[in-house]
């Protein structure tokens, strides 16, 4: 189907991974880092399902059928405590942000 | 041929909107860039063989929690990101992630995984089917699945305790 080397698959996870934690270090909108944080889980979705192809194992498929749902718990979470941020302190900028408590 | 040329178009893509999220002001653009990212990835999925993955990145990834994701920047009408006094962390950030970056790229040129990877395995041709997946899931991977349900069951009880109104 494809003669494509898995080593491909990995150096564009690898980059989608470095541009996620430049973007999560870079970003100062909370829902934007959040955003960066679901790219790097993305890169690396894609080095587990090409690791799976490539010692054709089905348990790295599985995995990232895990880290999918694991994700959208954390987004559904971490949303919520934006909202509540954001209702807070009136800004969505993390700069902003400096104490726990109001 | 045709493979390469796919894999070409859709990591170009991904890795311009993986770029664009970084480029955007606006949070709604980052969130469309992002989609951008996910349906590319769900393409590769598909020339990797795994078109349940695939699918599931669509419906899940580019369906659901992006979704939320815009449901959440326009509720907060965010708009452009504002900008404060640059963070004297940011320029070492940057280094950092940037050395992150090449570290990667220098382990999976050097290593023997990198090389073997490179040299012999292609992707074997055959797909993987769904059945072989869910068999795997529903035994080998039984308790955990049903530890996520107990996660998601928790994480939606958070999201309505964080965000209710009165508290």
């Amino acid at each position: 189907m494809s003669a494509i080397p898995i080593s491909w698959y990995l150096v564009l996870s690898a980059v989608l991974f470095g541009l996620g934690v430049i973007a999560f270090v870079f970003k100062r909108n909370v829902v934007t880092i959040f955003m960066s944080i679901e790219l790097m889980l993305n890169a690396v979705n894609l080095a587990f399902v090409a690791f799976a192809r490539a010692y054709n194992q089905l348990d790295g498929l599985v995995f990232v059928f895990f880290v999918i749902v694991v994700a959208a718990a954390e987004s559904a979470v971490g949303l919520a405590i934006v909202i509540m941020l954001a209702q807070n302190r009136q800004s969505m900028n993390v700069e902003r942000v400096n104490l726990l408590k109001l | 041929m045709i493979p390469i040329f796919m894999f070409i178009v859709c990591a170009a893509l991904a890795v311009a909107g993986a770029v664009a999220l970084i480029w955007a002001r606006e949070p709604i653009h980052s969130a469309l860039a992002l989609v951008l990212v996910m349906i590319a990835l769900a393409v590769l999925y598909l020339l990797l063989g795994a078109p349940f993955i695939s699918a599931v990145q669509i419906i899940v990834y580019a369906g659901a929690v992006m979704v939320l994701f815009v449901f959440v920047i326009m509720l907060l009408n965010a708009g452009v990101e504002e900008r404060t006094n640059f963070s004297k962390l940011a320029i070492p950030g940057a280094l950092l992630g940037l050395g992150l970056l090449v570290e990667i790229a220098y382990w999976l040129a050097r290593s023997a995984v990198g090389k073997a990877l490179a040299n012999g395995a292609n992707a074997p041709s055959t797909e993987v089917s769904t059945r072989d997946l869910s068999e795997m899931l529903f035994r080998q991977y039984l308790f955990p699945f049903e530890a996520t349900s107990i996660l998601i069951l928790i994480a939606v009880l958070g999201a309505f305790v964080l965000a209710r109104k009165d508290s």
